[in-house]
């Protein structure tokens, strides 16, 4: 890897404003690193020429001193975006080609800001999937390895291509999609941060929809620092997203380096699963004694509902995506496979189009919402909803500024090594960040150790809604303690 | 609870999901490993507790009841798999 993309954002953004070096040379110098990383199979469509032409226009301004936030600064995208011109297709095969007459929100919002698009990432169908295997592009790579191994690791999921991209020093940052832990769990396996902010703050306008009520989108970056920076300029009301929120956008990069003096850290009894690996629990005590150094109260809490979570939301979800999803009928865009009548249209264009993982999820989805089972699962469901969300509100209301956990049960595991007999073995992936989601809070995740075979390990820290900035704080107290995770080795 | 394979030909007709027969046995499989997963839900008593309809507080805004786009019929039809004119073609509904 060359140096320039090496650099932190932060640093990036430095260079280009100091003219140390241009938008062009950072920009060529990325998508030399992407020409060479094919095994990886992070991105699935480069947009070399589009970047070379955004990077162009960053010098211009960047020479008259009239660069934005972000200016000249390369970023990869995940396919779950809708990019005016270029290719969408959520990693589906039902929508083909499709290719936005439109820009989403969030994506305008960072071109408006400077950035310069690479090109789209990788990720689960529909972001369905904790480790990229789900994707109709195939699956997306680990750059990490264990130690004196060549196995391939799953990059987690469902934004794996972002997590592998940042990782493998493919782009300076990344958006990623979160419905329930598809930003948090992949940033741990790959040693970088990611951060799902609360539900609202950022526009879901333009983002391919999974589960409306959980969806939420945010940043990838190698540093706290970094993802603060994203954050800001990804943030922000939005008219056409009547979820979005009204309120104003913190300068989040400001919270860096913010003392921590004073604020209480819930730890949840509850998180202490059965058969947790000792490394996670020796990395959470570790957690711990850093914030507790850093002059922060730790307190045990409890938060009763939470084995409850990861049930509700096998419900919520697919009900709400199997909801969603029934747009995709090959009428309006994508792929269309004849079939008779026009129900037999319908039926092969999904039958075809969808693939595994996403018709199981559709399936039960309307089972639980079909008549005589509404009631009994998905009214029940969003019942649980409330206590899990009760858990929380209570905890913070004691006077509990943020809660630690690990991000994941254990790190990044072998492709293809889940049973394919029974998806909950997958599923179990996302029982620390679900929970989150669910409550619609923010959460995000710092790599804070290795695993014995030097695989990276991440910490979670959940805040009070709208609260991102004491998670940005507590988790530069984590960067600065167990230093910035190290690059991998490169091998592809 | 147990989803047979009636019920999965049911889900995939209403979920308008062709599904080849030798699929079948599998998914009742998949479902019912997620249904069992589901069902420690049913232990809680959630009889006074009201089911969560927002994460954050907040009133649906209203907006004034104006056009604020559209009328771009050439964007509207850029993907479409068939198109007539201003038209998207589906297979004959009404006789």
């Amino acid at each position: 890897m060359s140096d320039l993309t090496n650099l932190t954002l932060a640093e990036a953004r430095d260079g280009l404003k100091a003219k140390t070096f241009s938008a062009a040379e950072i920009t060529e110098a990325h998508i030399a690193a992407v020409a060479e990383s094919k095994p990886l199979n992070a991105y699935i469509l480069e947009t070399p020429d589009k970047a070379r032409e955004m990077a162009k226009a960053s010098d211009v301004r960047l020479a008259k001193g009239e660069g934005g936030p972000l200016e000249g600064i390369p970023l990869g995208i995940k396919d779950m975006f809708c990019t005016e011109g270029v290719r969408t297709t959520a990693c589906s095969k039902i929508l083909d080609d499709f290719t936005p007459t439109y820009e989403s929100t969030v994506t305008s919002q960072l071109w408006r800001d400077g950035a310069v698009m690479l090109g789209k990432l990788n990720n689960d169908e529909f972001a369905m999937g904790s480790s990229n295997e789900t994707s109709a592009f195939g699956n997306v790579i680990n750059p990490w390895r264990a130690r004196g191994s060549t196995e391939n690791l799953v990059p987690g999921g469902s934004s794996g291509g972002s997590s592998s991209a940042v990782a493998a020093r493919l782009c300076l940052g990344a958006t990623g999609t979160d419905t329930g832990g598809s930003i948090r769990q992949p940033a741990a396996f790959t040693g970088i941060v990611g951060i799902k902010p609360t539900y609202g703050r950022c526009s879901r306008w333009g983002i391919v929809a999974f589960a409306s009520s959980l969806d939420q989108a945010g940043p990838f970056a190698r540093t706290v620092r970094d993802t603060a920076i994203l954050m800001r300029s990804m943030s922000g009301h939005d008219p056409k997203d009547s979820t979005s929120v009204d309120m104003p956008v913190p300068d989040y990069e400001a919270a860096i380096g913010r003392s921590v003096k004073g604020l209480k850290i819930g730890v949840p009894k509850e998180y202490r699963v059965d058969g947790m690996p000792t490394e996670i629990e020796k990395l959470w005590q570790q957690g711990r004694e850093w914030l507790k150094a850093a002059g922060a109260e730790i307190v045990e809490i409890s938060l009763p509902h939470t084995k409850y979570a990861l049930p509700a939301y096998y419900i919520v979800a697919p009900a709400e995506a199997s909801s969603n999803l029934a747009r995709y009928d090959g009428v309006r865009y994508g792929a269309r496979v004849n079939g008779g009548d026009i129900t037999g249209m319908y039926e092969n264009t999904r039958g075809e189009g969808f693939g595994a993982e996403v018709k199981r999820r559709i399936m039960i989805g309307t089972y639980v919402l079909s008549a005589g089972y509404y009631d009994a699962y998905y009214v029940r469901a969003q019942k649980v909803r409330t206590l899990i969300k009760q858990d929380f509100d209570k905890v913070f209301a004691s006077g509990v500024h943020a809660v630690l956990t690990p991000t994941t049960p254990s790190p990044a595991f072998a492709i293809g090594s889940k049973s394919k007999a029974d998806p909950v073995e997958m599923y179990l992936n996302d029982i620390f960040t679900v929970t989150v989601n669910m409550a619609g809070l923010p959460g995000i995740s710092v790599p804070a150790g290795s695993s014995p075979e030097g695989l990276p390990l991440g910490l979670q820290l959940i805040g009070r809604p709208f609260d991102e900035e004491s998670l940005f704080a507590l988790g530069q107290v984590i960067e600065d303690s167990a230093g910035v995770h190290p690059a991998p080795e490169k091998w592809w | 609870m147990a989803v047979d394979e009636a019920t999965v030909r049911r889900v995939a007709k209403l979920a308008r999901i062709a599904v080849k027969e030798d699929e079948v046995p599998h998914l009742a499989g998949e479902l019912n490993a997620i249904l069992a997963f589901v069902e420690e839900l049913s232990a809680l008593d959630v009889s006074n507790v009201a089911p969560l309809t927002s994460v954050t507080p907040m009133r649906l805004p209203l907006r004034e009841d104006k056009v604020t786009a559209g009328g771009d019929p050439e964007k509207v039809l850029k993907n479409a798999p068939v198109r007539e004119g201003d038209f998207f073609v589906v297979p004959k509904v009404v006789e």
